[in-house]
């Protein structure tokens, strides 16, 4: 099928990426200031590439919906970023990396994308120092690492739970110096409501500025969406609340390819949900289980107890603990991947041992890591037999150096010290490793239209490691991206200026403004929240942890019934001509209830259980995820045909040279 | 709980705003405040009223997006957290609570909650930043060790997320709190030694430009940033002006 080339270079593939480089057309310098790009994200993806692009010399425009390009929501990503760098000399290189990628997403990824993708993650540190990100550092100056989940080397480069932050920080700087400099022109506070194609190329975008209302066109001769997930499906998530799938799926609706978009990321450390006005899950960082140590008591009384509130989790003795990772898998322990570890959570919670008011906890506990670290501090700083208060005292001011902030944030939100009782903890939606098809270029199924970070769905397979994620976007968006849309653009270096007053341009902002008419104009009966909490209630409960047939077709069911509900009697207050969130929120709920039904589909469709995607129907005895790799190791691709339900799939086989395809074992 | 709310309004930039009352019962103190006024908004909607609009994202104090001023407060009474960490336990039955927007000439405000901070993104642009190109960089990241504790300063001053709640703290309404972090996060750095001196004269003039105020160490600012940005670094980057006016 000609629409899904993957465009996977020949040769060896540790030689792929730069024969590539060596291969690909090039725009000249004197060439590239008459090419404007337009970059919608400006997260660690699209803030990257924007920097970069404009270093190279193209015009670039870049959106973003909040108020300044910093707030990106990879603002919020706390344990790390990995590389393999080795500089812990504990056995890493680029073909661990990308070893533990394809197996850590099950294989379910493509392998050419994932070995490029570790092969440049040693740049991404080179250039980020360079840049003064201020990286955990070792007493001898060097950089420090630490472990995330699925692998067996230190390679998460950090810093303290604030990584992402850092990182964005450093993209943003790079996107300061070129706009200060001209070279791009940031809008902010705008929010991209659809992709314009002219003669079939993606040659535009209609944004709406969100303190005006007003409906502007944006021309260029290519457009980059880094526009994040889509986790806000579920309406409770680690998501920023103003995450939404609406830049990609509008391109979908153009044409653009929307792939294996059940695939999500169920991230197994959240603070647990407390009540019904709760509007977002907060994150723990999976660095914490370097340290952490999960657990249920053994026995059900003991579970009921605590639920009850009559017993406190540091009465429950040593061996009346369930600490069922280490039990299960011995070999990963406490540091399993993130599905693993989630469907582990969860097996147990229903099984009746979880232990806060709703069932739905666990513990992670961290007495043991206070009182190791404790012990070793007492013992570099020479003091003799020091008691068990001295020691716990000097191990909680190192658990505090490390983690600080992340407890900080544990207690304001639980009122509890997770220094002297343990965290509690449950699975909530945080990643999703579907999103828009792109072949090796990253380009879309539309020309021209490019999908960067987590946009896309092309490294990560079925489930992604930790710390994997800020390296993708980085790497598309300084490493990757830059070089190969010039292959695309080369042929346009005599196009000229791409003019706004095109036909293209007028119907696509009718449409736009036609929606936006419908949204305002609806029987006005309930709150744009209402259909969102009601929409992540289908998909929480049918489209979850744990999927099966039944569930997913009545999911598709109520889903195509409650988006009619929404478009008849949605009520939207204030007006279109002006600042107006709730507007906002309904445009990007419409979308959210197209997108459910596709995420459904796709869930139904898949008839194995592979990472995130865990359908009851296909497990071993133990519980493990069955795989069906005569059958199913392909990229679901799906376009869409005027209505989700009509959506057609396209396959791409995922085919393995370098690496065995083999039962994922962490035990 | 039972909760009064006083909530400044206002339509748009040039409009007049103004304080409007509300009650609000049963409110739980485990909700976030701003779960509290996503309460309140649905029973405006309810209502067919229009919400009250305030900045928020991440809603786990990273951001910066969120900027309340809460009796009189910037991010309310707890210190160190945002005012999307603050919770309603903090508050009593029968409280009232006064909630305004940053207030300060170079913060415009937008509607409602809501201000222009745009003014902040042009001072870093203005030198907020190591040159240094992607194409192709040859220095290894450990070719250069850093002393820990300055690697643990310049992260400090880095973790900024620039809220503005220093400058609304503020009585001059001043962003060297602001500011001098990030002049400070390069300036422990040996990467960013080379602009130095263009650095600091560039963002400090741009920071005069944009109307914030005069700095005279009253020191409210770093009592309420929430990210305990230390006034240390306002010090340091005095220093770096001096030293680079001097060699000029
Ligand atoms: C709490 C949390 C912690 C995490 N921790 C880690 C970690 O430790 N390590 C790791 O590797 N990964 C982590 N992740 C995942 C990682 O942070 C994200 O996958 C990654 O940052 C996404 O980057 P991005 O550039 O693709 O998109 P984002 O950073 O989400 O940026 C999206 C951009 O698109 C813009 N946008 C969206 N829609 C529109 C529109 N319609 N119009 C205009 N602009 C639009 C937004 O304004 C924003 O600028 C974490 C995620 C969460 C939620
Ligand atoms: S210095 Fe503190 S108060 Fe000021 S913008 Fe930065 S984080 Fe906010
Ligand atoms: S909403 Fe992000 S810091 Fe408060």
């Amino acid at each position: 099928m000609a629409v899904l080339e993957s465009k996977v270079p020949s040769g060896p593939l540790a030689d792929k990426w730069t024969k590539h480089k060596n291969e690909i057309d090039l725009v000249n310098p004197a060439n590239k200031r008459n090419i404007d790009i337009i970059v919608v994200g400006t997260g660690l993806a699209g803030g990257s590439a924007a920097a970069t692009l404009a270093e190279l010399g193209y015009n670039v425009k870049t959106f973003c919906y909040q108020d300044s390009p910093r707030r990106a929501h990879s603002i919020a990503a706390q344990g790390g970023v990995n590389a393999a760098k080795n500089y812990q000399g504990d056995g890493d290189s680029v073909y661990r990396l990308f070893y533990d990628t394809v197996k850590g997403g099950d294989y379910r990824s493509r392998e050419a994308n994932v070995y490029r993708l570790a092969e440049v993650s040693t740049n991404i540190i080179d250039q980020c120092v360079a840049q003064g990100v201020p990286f955990a550092r070792e007493y001898g100056g060097l950089l420090d690492n630490r472990s995330f989940g699925g692998v067996l080397v230190s390679r998460t480069f950090y810093a303290k739970g604030q990584t992402g932050q850092q990182l964005l920080l450093g993209a943003y700087a790079a996107m300061n110096r070129q706009i200060h400099r001209g070279k791009i022109k940031s809008y902010t506070r705008h929010e991209m409501l659809d992709v314009v194609l002219v003669d079939g190329k993606a040659r535009g975008i209609i944004a709406r500025n969100l303190v005006t209302g007003e409906i502007e066109r944006h021309a260029g001769h290519a457009v980059v969406l880094a526009t994040g997930g889509y986790g806000n499906l579920f309406f409770l998530s680690t998501y920023a609340m103003g995450a939404n799938v609406m830049a990609a799926w509008k391109a979908h609706k153009k044409g653009a390819h929307f792939a294996n978009p059940c695939f999500t990321q169920i991230h197994p450390t959240c603070i647990p949900v407390s009540g019904d006005h709760q509007s977002k899950l907060t994150l723990m960082s999976e660095s914490l289980r370097n340290d952490g140590r999960i657990w249920v008591p053994a026995k059900k009384e003991d579970a009921e107890a605590i639920r009850a509130g009559q017993l406190k989790p540091t009465e429950i003795k040593e061996e009346d603990r369930d600490y069922y990772l280490e039990r299960r898998y011995p070999a990963f322990g406490n540091l399993v991947p993130r599905d693993v570890a989630s469907r582990a959570a969860k097996e147990r919670c229903d099984a009746g041992y979880g232990v806060n008011k709703t069932g739905e906890a666990v513990y992670l506990d961290f007495d043991a890591a206070i009182m190791r670290y404790g012990r070793e501090k007492a013992l570099t700083s020479g003091m003799k037999n020091p008691d068990d208060a001295t020691v716990r005292k000097l191990g909680e001011e190192v658990v505090e150096a490390k983690y600080g902030n992340l407890f900080q944030m544990y207690e304001k939100i639980v009122d509890q010290n997770p220094y002297k009782t343990p965290m509690m903890i449950y699975p909530a939606v945080h990643y999703t490793m579907g999103g828009l098809w792109v072949d090796y270029n990253l380009m879309t199924t539309i020309p021209g239209c490019y999908a960067a970070g987590e946009a896309n769905f092309s490294d990560h397979g079925a489930n992604r490691l930790g710390a994997s994620a800020l390296m993708q976007g980085l790497a598309d968006g300084y490493f990757v991206l830059p070089y190969t849309i010039g292959d695309y653009l080369s042929d346009d270096i005599r196009t000229g200026p791409i003019s706004p007053d095109s036909p293209e341009f007028d119907e696509a902002e009718q449409n736009v403004r036609d929606r936006i008419h419908k949204l305002m104009s609806a029987n006005g009966i309930h709150s744009v929240d209402y259909y969102h909490k009601k929409l992540g209630k289908i998909m929480w409960n049918k489209c979850g942890m744990a999927r099966n047939a039944k569930d997913l077709k009545e999911a598709i069911k109520e889903i195509s019934e409650l988006r009619k509900d929404f478009w008849e009697n949605v009520k939207v207050t204030g007006k279109a001509e002006a600042k107006n969130q709730e507007l906002e929120k309904a445009g990007r709920v419409a979308d959210f209830l197209e997108l459910g039904e596709l995420f459904a589909m796709d869930a139904l469709h898949r008839n194995e259980s592979c990472g995130g995607h865990f359908r009851e129907e296909y497990q071993t005895p133990e519980g493990e995820a069955l795989r069906d790799d005569k059958n199913f190791k392909y990229v679901a691709s799906w376009e869409y045909k005027g209505d989700p339900s009509k959506s057609e799939l396209h396959k791409e086989d995922l085919v393995y040279e370098n690496i065995e395809v083999k039962t994922r074992s962490y035990k | 709980m039972k909760i009064y709310l006083k909530i400044w309004r206002q339509k748009d930039a040039n409009s007049k705003g103004g304080m409007v009352d509300y009650t609000m019962d049963g409110v739980e103190s485990d909700m976030s405040f701003l779960e509290m006024l996503d309460v309140l908004n649905e029973e405006l909607v309810a209502k067919g009223e229009e919400p009250v609009e305030f900045d928020h994202d991440c809603r786990e104090g990273i951001c910066g997006t969120c900027s309340l001023m809460i009796n009189g407060r910037p991010h309310g009474p707890d210190s160190r957290i945002t005012v999307c960490q603050l919770h309603m336990r903090s508050f009593n039955d029968g409280d009232t609570i006064v909630i305004e927007p940053w207030r300060a000439k170079a913060f415009p405000v937008i509607k409602d909650l809501i201000v222009d901070r745009t003014a902040f993104d042009r001072i870093q642009q203005a030198g907020g930043y190591i040159s240094v190109n992607t194409s192709g960089l040859p220095v290894d990241a450990n070719a250069i060790p850093i002393e820990k504790d300055a690697a643990d300063a310049s992260f400090n001053a880095a973790t900024c997320i620039g809220c503005g709640a220093c400058v609304a703290a503020c009585k001059n309404a001043s962003a060297m709190l602001f500011t001098s972090a990030k002049v400070s996060q390069f300036a422990l750095l040996p990467q960013g030694q080379v602009e130095a001196a263009d650095r600091v004269m560039n963002m400090v003039r741009q920071m005069d430009l944009e109307g914030f105020g005069n700095c005279t160490n009253t020191g409210a600012c770093e009592v309420e940033c929430p990210k305990g940005i230390s006034l240390e670094n306002i010090a340091r980057m005095n220093r770096e002006y001096l030293s680079a006016t001097i060699k000029g």
